[in-house]
């Protein structure tokens, strides 16, 4: 009786955790966290509803045959450290007036004193007309998902040629460059096929031009040229014409195609809807400095569920992730946060199958050129097209799994460094 | 810093003709920016661009989608209203910075 009764104070006197989504940010977070927090008052609890996690910057990959969906996928249990609950469950939703958390076809409650909301974004071609229509997954295409990436694949392994018009749908979307990654290892696969002259590639883009920054726009654009990609800017596709096999956007203006490859309209997920603690796309309203949901103290976000001003990026989640550690130790003991976020993002950008750039940024300053992550020795060069950086980028995979996902550092400060950057001559900001 | 006149009053404008005060705006302004734009502003126009400067001030991100949502407008009257690029020209008119579209 004593015993039981010991036994069940003990357990009332733990303390919760809970992480919502165990991709890149809430399997990172979980790894970091359970090495911080004594396991003898603090449980850690991390949900997630699939079992398989993706290397998702591979999915990149998969379309031109360089990668195949085993080459990007691993058991989810590979990568969370001993003394973790995992459930593997859908999220029904958060109630944070009572901190509990409900799951779907499940009784079990999860209450939490800290909740880290870690749920990504989706892609929801719903949102636009037609997207989903006849031709879906059979001359229309995304490749943020491995299904759609998959197919894609399978479809250019015979496609004769044609019109292909890369799409994007709006703002905000996950990995920005992606897309132009795309249609560079595109303009380097139907070249190696000895068919290039039969393609016409178009990049159909919400965007004033290729990229937003300035100077990153410049060498961007550059290479875009070279290639002899078509750019439309400034479109803001409404809907789809099946029948017709074009794209027609607000203005009327409408672009034919053979196949599209759309990057969909990107939302939060519903559970944060159903939550009631999301913007018009289910993103979560959250403090750009703290890393804490706005107006809910207890609850912090990492990765592409924010709302933040910077991009959706592993990479970005990867550096969020000790300002959330910090500031949660802190909230912990009651003390203010002192941890700030600068919106540091880090991406390696193919710019054909052999070559590759660089581009290093945070919420104030935009991607110059320069030496990376050391002045002088590099060894990779920011801004510039080169063979070193695209080995970067595959070197990228390696990291992912090995240091990334476990919480470990990276070759490279967390806060955005300007050692070893320039601007450019003549540049006025 | 650049100066511009738009209906007999100095405005302070950036490089791309953006004001970079949003206090000197008044409607009368507004019709100035808007004719040399080619619009005639009417009350449709005016509900937008009051919706716009709203939004601005209290520090929220504007999006063709949000405008769209707004039960102001939806995306085709805003197209409409603004021919071209909607929220980049309404927000001219309306006196505030372009939206930048963060990535
Ligand atoms: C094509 C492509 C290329 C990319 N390239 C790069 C790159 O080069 N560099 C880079 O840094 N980043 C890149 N990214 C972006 C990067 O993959 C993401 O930013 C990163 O994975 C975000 O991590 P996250 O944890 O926020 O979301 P995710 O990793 O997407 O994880 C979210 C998790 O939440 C779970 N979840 C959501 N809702 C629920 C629910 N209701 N119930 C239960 N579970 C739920 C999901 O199952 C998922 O496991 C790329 C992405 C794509 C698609």
């Amino acid at each position: 009786m004593f015993i039981l009764y010991l036994k069940h104070s003990i357990i009332s006197n733990m303390k919760n955790v809970v992480i919502l989504g165990a991709g890149t940010a809430g399997t990172l977070m979980a790894n970091k966290l359970r090495k911080k927090l004594p396991a003898k008052t603090w449980n850690i609890t991390v949900v997630d509803q699939e079992r398989a996690h993706y290397y998702q910057p591979g999915f990149l990959f998969v379309p031109f045959g360089i990668y195949s969906e085993q080459d990007v996928i691993k058991p989810k249990d590979n990568f969370f450290p001993k003394g973790v609950n995992v459930i593997y469950a859908k999220i029904d939703r958060i109630i944070p007036e009572e901190n509990k958390v409900t799951l779907e076809n499940s009784e079990k409650i999860l209450d939490y004193d800290f909740l880290i909301i870690a749920t990504g974004t989706r892609i929801a071609p719903e949102e636009t007309q037609g997207l989903l229509g006849d031709l879906w997954r059979k001359e229309i295409f995304d490749f943020y998902t491995i299904e759609g990436a998959v197919a894609l694949a399978k479809y250019l392994e015979t496609w004769k040629g044609g019109k292909m018009v890369v799409n994007i749908t709006e703002l905000p979307y996950k990995c920005p460059v992606a897309p132009l990654e795309f249609i560079f290892l595109a303009d380097a696969y139907f070249k190696k096929k000895g068919m290039r002259d039969k393609v016409e590639i178009s990049l159909v883009t919400p965007l004033p031009g290729v990229f937003t920054k300035p100077i990153a726009t410049k060498m961007l654009s550059k290479v875009v040229e070279e290639k002899n990609i078509k750019v439309i800017p400034d479109y803001n596709i409404s809907e789809v014409d099946n029948v017709n096999k074009k794209i027609i956007d607000y203005a009327g203006t409408e672009v034919e195609f053979d196949v599209l490859v759309t990057i969909p309209t990107n939302k939060g997920d519903d559970m944060i809807e159903r939550s009631g603690l999301g913007d018009d796309l289910n993103f979560v309203p959250t403090d750009k400095f703290s890393l804490q949901a706005v107006g809910h103290p207890n609850i912090f976000v990492i990765g592409d569920a924010a709302n933040l001003p910077t991009s959706k990026a592993g990479s970005v989640a990867h550096f969020a992730a000790e300002v959330v550690l910090e500031n949660l130790m802190c909230a912990i003991e009651g003390k203010p946060l002192d941890a700030k976020f600068d919106g540091h993002a880090n991406c390696y950008i193919v710019t054909s199958d052999k070559t590759g750039t660089l581009i290093d940024f945070n919420y104030d300053t935009e991607p110059l050129p320069g030496l990376y992550p050391y002045p002088v020795v590099g060894p990779f060069k920011l801004l510039t097209d080169n063979r070193m950086n695209y080995f970067g980028k595959l070197f990228f995979k390696w990291m992912y799994w090995n240091l990334l996902l476990p919480g470990r550092s990276l070759p490279v400060t967390d806060h955005m460094s300007m050692k070893g950057k320039r601007y450019p001559k003549h540049h006025v900001n | 810093m650049a100066q511009k006149e738009f209906a007999g009053q100095m405005i302070e404008v950036n490089e791309e003709g953006y004001f970079t005060k949003p206090e000197q705006w008044n409607q009368e302004v507004a019709g100035a920016v808007a004719r040399e734009e080619g619009l005639e502003l009417t009350e449709k126009h005016f509900a937008v661009l009051d919706y716009l400067r709203k939004r601005h001030f209290a520090g929220e991100a504007l999006t063709i989608r949000s405008v769209g949502k707004s039960g102001v407008v939806d995306v085709k009257d805003f197209y409409a209203l603004f021919p071209g690029a909607p929220l980049k020209k309404a927000t001219k008119i309306a006196g505030i910075p372009k939206p930048t579209g963060c990535i």
